[in-house]
């Protein structure tokens, strides 16, 4: 008896393909948009070196409310937006918009708490030395912070490929699309099991990563 | 040098607004080591961070040089305080840069060519003996040689001036010790004028010049380190002599009856003469010492000590003593 009967390699190897491709895709502009972001909340707050309680409110407003939505939500939401800007609500490119709307509120919030971390005295110190705000930001702040930075964009990364799960539910394809269509709606058990398996693999991976980047940049 | 004219900081907070600094008036003159000792919470923290802006005085101006700070555009803020060294009492490093990093960091952020950040860096690794320690990071270092980065990196612009926050409230005695000869040697060879707070009465007695006692927000003593230490005018500045030195203390129960108490207090050479026993000859009084101690200040070395005159002529001997440059007080 075959074990695995109801498994399709060739399709389990596209929704892995595909599963990377918006994990990476939307990875990367979460850390694109994330970053900028974070250092704005952590600026703009209170007593910090461009403190703004007008820009810190309204910046935090938006990431609430972004966070607070549930994903699957936010999916559907997304959908007139996302035919806007990538010319399709389908397949990888359709589910990139939201994963990254849904990601960077949740990844900046990681990094102002990691720009928060350091020492506020190593930023007057590079003050003293007469570093301009983009300086200390740029050469102080994001240095500084690193480790937190990279463990914070392993948790996202960790979090995103639950969401790409979710993306199935407005065709975005993928391991958790799979996981769903056949694992659970037509009872394949197999397939669910493989499904399963391949996206625990690859949140182990995306952690071991993680924990050897903050140990390389990591001097404490 | 550095003069701060009428400089005034206010705190404001939700339980209202606090006095840091209180119309503080002050001149440092160029190539001096210039002491402000107080208490936690006298307002030391603030009144050095006016000389480079990290805060900003509400009334009141700051000169460094013939810069006035307070009046400085940002950009020209920043052009002069990489003038201004700084160093801190938690050091400050960057932890994710290498100590050669550290030091070429404020020459990096000016924009040097990088033979010249280089070359200067090698150079200041060398002169703070750190050269071996050039790629190691900051977390690998002990506390005095932390601070020696510190120093490196103070001194990578060529400043002229160098502040120092508690720079040795952090260290123990000994490395105190050290961190306080080098700055001492760095004011001597190279003329740098330093700006020091401390609450340690020791560190201003080894190597300040002149000295500002700070009280709420204001100065309640300054002048030259020997006179303020040896003639403290300011219960504040008694009380932390006292602390600090073991102070002058005698117990009041042990002067003899009838006895007559003077404070006697040598300065330089005349601190190693005879003087005391040969008054003592010369007028035949008799005399027990209560309490005493004799040391250096920045280098100077004094005594001074407690005496009671039991029998004879204690006037001619008064006379006497003053007349070879002893000062007397009566206690």
């Amino acid at each position: 008896m075959d074990l695995f009967a109801n498994v399709d390699w060739p399709e389990i190897a596209r929704a892995t393909r595909d599963t990377l491709f918006m994990l990476f895709g939307s990875m990367a502009l979460t850390v694109v948009f994330g970053i900028p972001l974070g250092v704005l909340l952590y600026l703009s707050g209170k007593g910090r070196l461009a403190a703004n309680p007008v820009l810190n409110g309204v910046l935090s407003l938006v990431v609430n409310i972004l966070r607070s939505v549930p994903f699957i939500i936010l999916l559907i939401v997304m959908l007139p937006v996302t035919v806007v800007l990538v010319g399709t609500s389908l397949g990888v490119a359709g589910a990139i918009p939201p994963l990254v709307v849904g990601a960077a509120p949740f990844y900046a919030r990681l990094v102002e708490t990691a720009l928060r971390e350091v020492d506020k005295g190593v930023v007057e110190a590079t003050q003293a030395m007469g570093g301009s705000t983009f300086q200390i930001v740029t050469r102080a702040l994001l240095p500084e912070a690193m480790p937190g930075i990279i463990a914070g964009a392993t948790v996202t990364a960790i979090a995103l490929v639950s969401y790409t799960a979710m993306a199935g539910v407005v065709g975005a394809g993928g391991l958790g699309d799979l996981a769903i269509r056949f694992g659970y709606q037509r009872f394949q058990t197999d397939v669910m099991v493989v499904t399963v398996v391949l996206l625990l693999v690859l949140v182990q991976i995306l952690q071991m990563i993680g924990d050897r980047l903050v140990a390389r940049v990591s001097h404490r | 040098m550095i003069r701060l004219e009428e400089v005034t900081k206010r705190y404001r907070s939700a339980a209202g607004e606090r006095v840091a600094l209180d119309a503080v008036s002050l001149t440092v003159a160029k190539g001096q080591v210039f002491g402000v000792v107080g208490r936690s919470g006298a307002g030391k923290s603030t009144l050095i961070r006016t000389i480079n802006r990290l805060e900003t005085p509400d009334a009141g101006k700051v000169f460094v040089g013939d810069r006035e700070i307070t009046a400085l555009k940002p950009a020209d803020l920043r052009a002069a305080r990489r003038r201004i060294g700084m160093i801190f009492q938690h050091f400050n490093l960057l932890n994710a840069r290498t100590i050669a990093q550290n030091v070429a960091f404020p020459l990096r952020l000016e924009g040097r060519p990088d033979a010249e950040i280089a070359r200067r860096t090698a150079e200041l690794l060398d002169q703070l003996g750190l050269s071996e320690h050039a790629n190691k990071f900051p977390a690998q270092l002990s506390g005095g040689q932390k601070q020696r980065v510190g120093i490196a990196r103070a001194l990578a612009c060529g400043p002229e001036v160098l502040l120092c926050d508690e720079a040795t409230s952090a260290l123990d005695p000994e490395t105190t010790d050290e961190i306080l000869s080098l700055l001492d040697g760095l004011n001597r060879d190279l003329g740098l004028t330093i700006v020091l707070i401390t609450h340690q009465m020791e560190v201003v007695r080894r190597v300040c010049d002149r000295v500002a006692v700070l009280k709420d927000g204001r100065v309640v003593e300054e002048g030259a380190t020997a006179d303020v230490f040896l003639h403290p005018q300011s219960p504040v500045t008694r009380a932390m002599l006292a602390e600090g030195e073991g102070g002058e203390t005698h117990d009041a129960s042990a002067v003899p009856a009838g006895g007559r108490l003077a404070r006697l207090t040598f300065r330089g050479a005349a601190t190693y003469e005879p003087e005391l026993s040969r008054v003592a000859r010369a007028t035949g009084v008799d005399y027990s010492i209560l309490s005493g101690r004799i040391s250096r200040i920045r280098g100077e070395p004094y005594g001074q000590m407690v005496v009671a005159f039991t029998s004879g002529e204690a006037d001619a001997a008064i006379a006497q003593l003053t007349a070879h440059g002893v000062m007397v007080e009566a206690v």
